[in-house]
């Protein structure tokens, strides 16, 4: 057990799966770097280093680098899960997604069901997302919201160093499409990660804060805010239940609902954009199974429905941070009152 | 007048402990409290237990209030030992309120050295092929244990537990004995590897630990399956064992509540996990959800369910303990005792009848499977009775 930061714990899994299981392969733009310029090996590990140290220790077999075309390498990947590989393929931002979608959710998604349940697709797509980093609006959108969407991929959102190792190395055993979705500015986080693999299931929610009075479920980057919120608030009497769903797809619906039922309030802190996101279906969730246990309207806490702005001012009041969840939770609380 | 005043601090229960909250006082100002009665209800995010008096005599204040959250070391009340009448408290109001001033001035400074410290880490021995944890308290630091006069304390936990098992009891007991708390095979940070997983391999692998570890003879102390694998080794090598302490015993009975060991191995999510552990603890509402949560961190390392399901095919094939050992308790030439709890769910605690005349017998009332934690003043005293 050590402190190990975000970007260390997904290497540690790749890694270790790499490890333990031959056919699990990594692939992507620069995953290691430098090819075709001797001394230049492993220069890069992925555009923020996340792979690096793979391809000395595995080589060039198992690390590949590609070309700058997504839609090749994502449906490579699909194609080599559906014939016995297991490939973690790193589409770089997920912005991306629009050059190679039809290789996601009209082929890796639906493999098992066209073939009748006699293919299984283990892939594994790790992509970035995420507000934060100055990088403007072509490259820092969270849109996992739209990978939730599709019947056949399973969506997953580490919101820390320990979760991100486990939820990795789950994703890759799993015997399904998933995305792994990084925020590019968590990398740097640190926490105490065990040496030793593990696994986190999907579809299990996790509280970090148990509380009375509302329930707060935050996705990803947001889990970390509110938490901070949860803890401020204790101080001045207001309990808060934090669930972190992990996996966007499937959804640890219960937890949620259970939660609701004790509460009574619900508050859900999402930063993709607002319409057709993980608040307003976690909401619909709630409205429709739980109404009667509402003591308060639900709030959603997300960005405006635009772009990502590039000006850093901007980009700060864009992201939903501890200000505008605290605001929620309080009004919540003084709803009636 | 002079009294003799004696703090009540919030206690440090466990490494990752550093604040708790007064869930409730026991007793008012003025009450008169014997050592080990009850006095504050703590909660932490792991565990909420009472905490026991630290000396005998009048509770003169109490300084926080119920529902506060204070850090570890904090100042919670005050004792005046010893004092007779309310009268003698009144007239040495002065005396506790510079006494208290006293306190808060000397917990600053420990409070800035503090943060500055580290706490003993647990460490990594390599013993006979067995890869185990181990985390030591107590005596001299600089001194190896095979040198050291007095026998150290040696604490073995459960089935499923951990070194955490003794959180109570390891920092209270290094304040007199050097303390080792280990993790069995399969268990905590210990390698994975459980060889047969029976009582033979698990006391082999406390055995290579006591000798890895340069320990000629110690007290030995076991929770629940820990004591089964203690009592192995006592009748394996008596002379490695100066006393023997089996809390919560396995090896006394055949019975076991074998929906509880199935439904550890089993449960795999947070709900099914907590409903599992609340079976450990006369009152439920003990187990906490970081608790759970270790115990679920623990359960999704690699290699975790083969080392559960490993030895408990060995020691409890069908819901039944395998080795029973109780008639042979009366070969042992050194103090053994056994406490149980009344409460205790997991093994029945009429295995405590008809035990050997050599055997001391503690029936805590209101304890369940975990004295260790649920009783942590009196199981410290009757272990400190026994290692003298």
């Amino acid at each position: 057990m050590s402190k190990k930061s975000y970007r260390q714990a997904i290497n540690e899994a790749l890694a270790q799966e790499m490890r333990r299981d031959p056919t699990v392969i990594v692939m992507g733009e620069d995953n290691s770097g430098g090819m075709g310029a001797p001394g230049e090996d492993d220069a890069w590990g992925g555009v923020l280093g996340v792979t690096k140290g793979l391809m000395p220790e595995f080589g060039r077999e198992r690390v590949l680098d590609t070309p700058i075309t997504e839609s090749a390498f994502i449906g490579a990947a699909a194609g080599a899960a559906a014939t016995g590989l297991r490939p973690v393929a790193e589409l770089m931002f997920v912005d991306f997604m629009g050059v190679c979608f039809d290789q996601i959710y009209n082929q890796a998604g639906k493999f098992r069901y066209m073939f009748g349940g006699n293919a299984v697709t283990p892939l594994v797509i790790r992509t970035m997302y995420g507000a934060g980093f100055r990088a403007a609006s072509q490259h820092s959108q969270c849109l996992y919201p739209i990978f939730t969407h599709v019947p056949g991929l399973k969506v997953v959102i580490p919101s820390s160093p320990y979760e991100a190792k486990g939820l990795m190395i789950q994703s890759i055993r799993d015997d399904d499409p998933v995305i792994f979705f990084e925020h590019k500015v968590m990398y740097d986080d640190e926490e105490e990660v065990p040496d030793e693999p593990y696994t986190i299931p999907f579809g299990e929610a996790n509280l970090t804060r148990e509380g009375g009075d509302v329930t707060v479920v935050a996705i990803g980057r947001m889990v970390g805010f509110a938490n901070q919120v949860a803890d401020q608030l204790d101080k001045d009497g207001i309990g808060c239940t934090v669930i972190d769903p992990r996996t966007t797809s499937p959804l640890d619906t219960d937890s949620i609902l259970e939660s609701v039922e004790e509460t009574g309030r619900l508050v859900v802190v999402d930063e993709a954009s607002p319409r057709c996101n993980m608040a307003t279906d976690i909401s619909a969730l709630v409205s429709q199974e739980a109404f009667g246990a509402l003591k308060a309207p639900i709030r959603m806490v997300t960005p405006p429905h635009t772009p990502v702005p590039f000006a850093p001012e901007l980009e700060d009041l864009y992201i939903p941070g501890p200000d505008k969840i605290e605001a929620a939770v309080r009004e919540v609380v003084g709803y009636g009152a | 007048m002079t009294v003799d005043l004696h703090a009540i601090t919030m206690p440090k229960w466990g490494l990752a402990m550093d604040e708790g909250m007064v869930v409730d006082w026991h007793v008012e100002e003025g009450a008169r409290l014997g050592i080990g009665d009850e006095v504050v209800d703590i909660e932490t995010t792991k565990i909420t237990n009472a905490l026991e008096s630290p000396a005998g005599g009048i509770l003169c204040r109490r300084l926080v209030a119920k529902g506060e959250t204070v850090p570890v070391g904090a100042l919670l009340g005050v004792i005046a030992a010893g004092a007779a009448e309310a009268a003698e408290i009144a007239a040495g109001t002065a005396e506790i309120d510079a006494f208290i001033a006293r306190f808060e001035a000397a917990f600053a400074v420990a409070a800035a050295e503090a943060a500055t410290e580290t706490a003993s880490a647990p460490e990594i021995v390599e013993a006979a092929g067995w890869r185990l944890n181990y985390q030591r308290a107590g005596g001299n630091a600089g001194e190896s244990a095979g040198s050291s006069t007095t026998a150290p304390i040696v604490l073995v936990h459960g089935f499923g537990g951990d070194l955490n098992t003794w959180l109570f009891n390891q920092p209270d007991l290094a304040e007199t004995h050097a303390v080792y708390a280990l993790d069995l095979p399969g268990h905590g940070r210990s390698g994975k590897d459980v060889g047969a997983g029976d009582l033979a391999a698990l006391s082999g692998a406390l055995g290579a630990f006591l000798d890895a570890l340069g320990i000629g003879r110690a007290h030995l102390v076991g929770h629940s399956l820990g004591g089964a694998v203690a009592l192995e080794l006592a009748l394996g090598r008596p002379e490695a064992v100066a006393s023997l302490t089996l809390i919560a015993s396995a090896g006394l009975g055949p019975e076991i509540n074998g929906a509880y060991i199935d439904g550890f191995i089993a449960a795999g999510r947070r709900k099914e996990m907590k409903a599992v552990l609340q079976m450990l603890f006369a009152d439920p509402q003990a187990v906490g959800r970081d608790m759970v949560e270790e115990v679920l961190r623990y359960k999704r390392l690699d290699g975790v369910e083969a080392a559960l399901r490993g030895i408990a095919g060995a020691v409890f094939p069908g819901g039944r303990q395998g080795t029973v050992l109780a008639e042979r308790l009366s070969e042992l030439a050194q103090p053994v005792q056994v406490i149980r709890g009344r409460e205790d769910r997991i093994l029945p605690p009429a295995q405590t009848e008809g035990l050997p005349a050599n055997v001391a017998v503690t029936m805590i009332e209101n304890a369940g499977h975990m004295p260790q934690m649920e009783a942590a003043a009196e199981v410290n005293r009757l272990i400190r009775k026994i290692a003298g």
